[in-house]
């Protein structure tokens, strides 16, 4: 079967993204909504199938492979890409919004993906279009957080690409499958996942650099990078156990660098990693009721992760600040800011009549089910935690508390209108679960809203919000960073530098003197040789350097010196690059 | 939108505290009333445990957080570019 008998949504979202600088003003806004509401009602009439595979250099390709597994992804994928896209229409950068779409578009096309040739292609879409995200913040800082960035994405995808290698010449096929051999293989395979899913030690990329990317790159990549490894661990490493392990100290882990966190964006990003813990102790538990909570959590966290970051970039946006420290008594100028951001918080805290309320159970019910008395009291615990930094400190903080004095309002329309239908969404899930089951890879009967449990999980949230009012006072921003594991290739990385140019010091030093007596014979020889390199050698190499100097005159003038453009040409030469392979295969 | 009338009011502000202490209240009340299905820990059968559970939560994550703030992981902001 052909391309051309089944569109592939990411073809949508990427080619059509190319078109973005020949729009101006109203119609590129128009353009950029429109691109992914087509992709999305792509995805919505597909069928579960196989679509898409192709011969490439003796190896089978499948870009489609479309089950219940997938599906879900790519669909919520889409729903994002539509959402995040409307919430930053109005960014001023052509460039910005082909990245995001790419980054977009490399997530569906991830999730789609039947073997590993296809899933690397678009990994590396993804990071490279992410980083532009980052780069596009054009501050100092942005370029090189993203510098360390695509580093750790390079990382995890030689990581990846080198397992499935080991996977090929172990059973000769690129089929991406639950990975069963175990070995090295399974091994490269896993740590490249885990570190796309930011799991610690391997996760602090994240923190570092989501604060850093622009406004609306920041939305785009709570949603797409984490979760598309929950994907890709789902489907390779169900059941694997030292994820429920790993799972639940990273759900800790989040929340308590979130108490300690100033920055607001900086904050939520310490809370993905703790709701993606769950997701990764969910798919380490491996029954289908567990796989069922990672998907369905990934769902609705993929949205209201995305509202609550697109309701702290609108307070970055208006106020130009994002410390907790230089904020406050914000509700007065930004009410509905204020009242969307905190329906993000209500639903990441799972309050009932919110959607993590009905996906985040479902995890708790499996680590019940399969009797996991520790995991299930650490995860009740973070539930506490996240409720505590993201529902209470920050909205208090930020919004109310005590008054910065700041003159703002709430964001152009474009930015509410994303925040609103994001909103709408966590309500909607919340009300109507069965919306967010029917897109489950199991067929699931599941009731989130049985008597008791609306009041055990009421009971936790009340009593929590108890503990933060006594310590309210202590849980005031403070202008300090947090070390986390980025320290080691951030200072060690110098102080290794140090040591080493010490040594190389030391041994220069030794060197040199040793070939200052060596060299005074030497010198008399040289002096008769330079007669002749002077006259002969030095003429023709001065003819040569000035025609160099000539044709690069002219060449100069492509070069504008932005990094940011040279990384959007190389994604539309891996664009070009990529058709043309597709076009004669 | 003036949500002043709500935060600026001290009467409607000390109502709101009091329907949440209400609230607290009524859903511990309510847990020794309400039966329990799925049963898998042995706290399943105890009623107001996910609310002292919620509290101790709370409380530890606040203290093992600080703790380990002040004496392992806090720096000056700008730490990494010194």
């Amino acid at each position: 079967m052909g391309i051309f008998d089944w569109i592939h949504p990411a073809f949508i979202l990427m080619l059509g993204s190319a078109l973005i600088p020949f729009f101006q003003g109203r119609a590129r806004q128009a353009y950029i909504i429109l691109l992914p509401a087509l992709a999305l009602l792509n995805v919505a009439t597909m069928d579960y199938g196989t679509y898409g595979e192709f011969n490439f250099l003796g190896f089978d390709v499948t870009f489609g492979r479309v089950d219940g597994l997938s599906y879900g992804f790519a669909f919520i994928f889409a729903v994002v890409a539509l959402v995040s896209g409307i919430y930053g229409a109005n960014h001023k950068d052509a460039g910005h919004h082909i990245a995001a779409y790419v980054y977009a578009g490399g997530a569906i096309g991830l999730a789609f993906a039947g073997d590993y040739l296809t899933l690397f292609l678009f990994a590396e879409f993804m990071a490279l279009a992410s980083m532009c995200l980052i780069l596009y913040n054009k501050t100092a800082e942005s370029t090189r957080a993203a510098y360390r960035y695509i580093l750790v994405h390079i990382f995890s995808g030689i990581c990846i690409l080198a397992g499935a290698m080991l996977v090929y010449s172990q059973t000769g096929s690129f089929a991406f499958d639950s990975v069963t051999g175990g070995g090295i293989a399974a091994a490269l395979l896993l740590v490249g996942f885990l570190t796309n899913a930011a799991v610690p030690p391997l996760g602090s990329w994240l923190p570092d650099a989501y604060p850093r990317a622009t406004i609306p790159g920041a939305v785009f990549m709570s949603a797409f990078t984490t979760k598309s490894a929950v994907y890709t661990l789902a489907r390779g490493f169900a059941g694997t156990e030292i994820l429920i392990v790993l799972g639940t100290v990273m759900a800790l882990y989040g929340v308590v660098y979130a108490v300690l966190e100033n920055d607001i964006r900086k904050l939520l990003a310490y809370h993905i990693i703790s709701q993606v813990g769950y997701m990764v102790a969910a798919v380490g538990i491996g029954t289908e009721l567990a796989i069922n909570g990672a998907a369905a959590h990934a769902f609705a966290h993929m949205l209201y992760k995305g509202l609550l970051f697109m309701g702290a970039g609108s307070v970055l946006y208006m106020t130009g600040r994002s410390r907790l420290t230089d904020l406050g008594g914000l509700y007065k100028v930004m009410p509905w800011t204020f009242i969307l951001y905190m329906v993000g918080g209500f639903a990441i805290s799972s309050v009932p009549l919110f959607s993590g309320f009905v996906s985040k159970a479902i995890i708790l019910s499996a680590a019940g089910e399969s009797h996991m008395t520790f995991i299930w009291l650490f995860l009740t615990l973070t539930s506490a935690g996240t409720f505590l930094s993201v529902g209470l400190k920050l909205p208090y903080l930020a919004f109310m508390g005590k008054d910065a004095g700041l003159e703002a309002k709430d964001p152009p329309l474009n930015m509410l209108a994303g925040m609103g239908i994001a909103a709408f969404l966590c309500v909607f899930f919340g009300l109507f679960p069965q919306f967010l089951y029917n897109l489950l890879p199991y067929a699931i009967e599941y009731h989130p809203y049985t008597a008791d449990h609306v009041v055990w999980t009421s009971q936790i949230l009340l009593f929590t919000a108890l503990g933060y009012m006594l310590y309210i006072k202590k849980l005031g921003g403070k202008r300090v960073i947090s070390l986390d594991t980025d320290w080691f290739y951030r200072k060690g990385g110098v102080m290794f530098m140090k040591l080493a140019y010490g040594l190389f010091a030391a041994v220069d030093e030794l060197v040199s003197n040793l070939y200052r007596h060596m060299l005074a014979g030497v010198k008399k020889v040289a002096g008769w040789c330079w007669g002749f390199d002077f006259k002969w050698v030095d003429g023709v190499v001065n003819g040569v350097a000035g025609l160099v100097i000539y044709v690069s005159g002219d060449l100069r003038r492509i070069q504008t010196g932005k990094l940011q453009h040279y990384a959007v040409t190389i994604l539309l030469g891996l664009l070009f690059f990529i058709n043309l392979l597709l076009f004669f295969s | 939108m003036k949500l002043d009338r709500i935060f600026e009011n001290s009467d409607t502000m000390r109502l709101l505290k009091w329907v949440f202490y209400a609230a607290a209240a009524v859903f511990v009340a309510l847990d020794f009333v309400i039966p329990r299905h799925h049963l898998h820990f042995f706290w399943d059968e105890i009623p107001g445990f996910s609310a002292v559970f919620g509290f101790i939560s709370c409380v530890l994550i606040i203290i093992f957080a600080k703790t380990v703030g002040k004496l392992l992981l806090q720096r000056d902001e700008d730490y990494y570019e010194k």
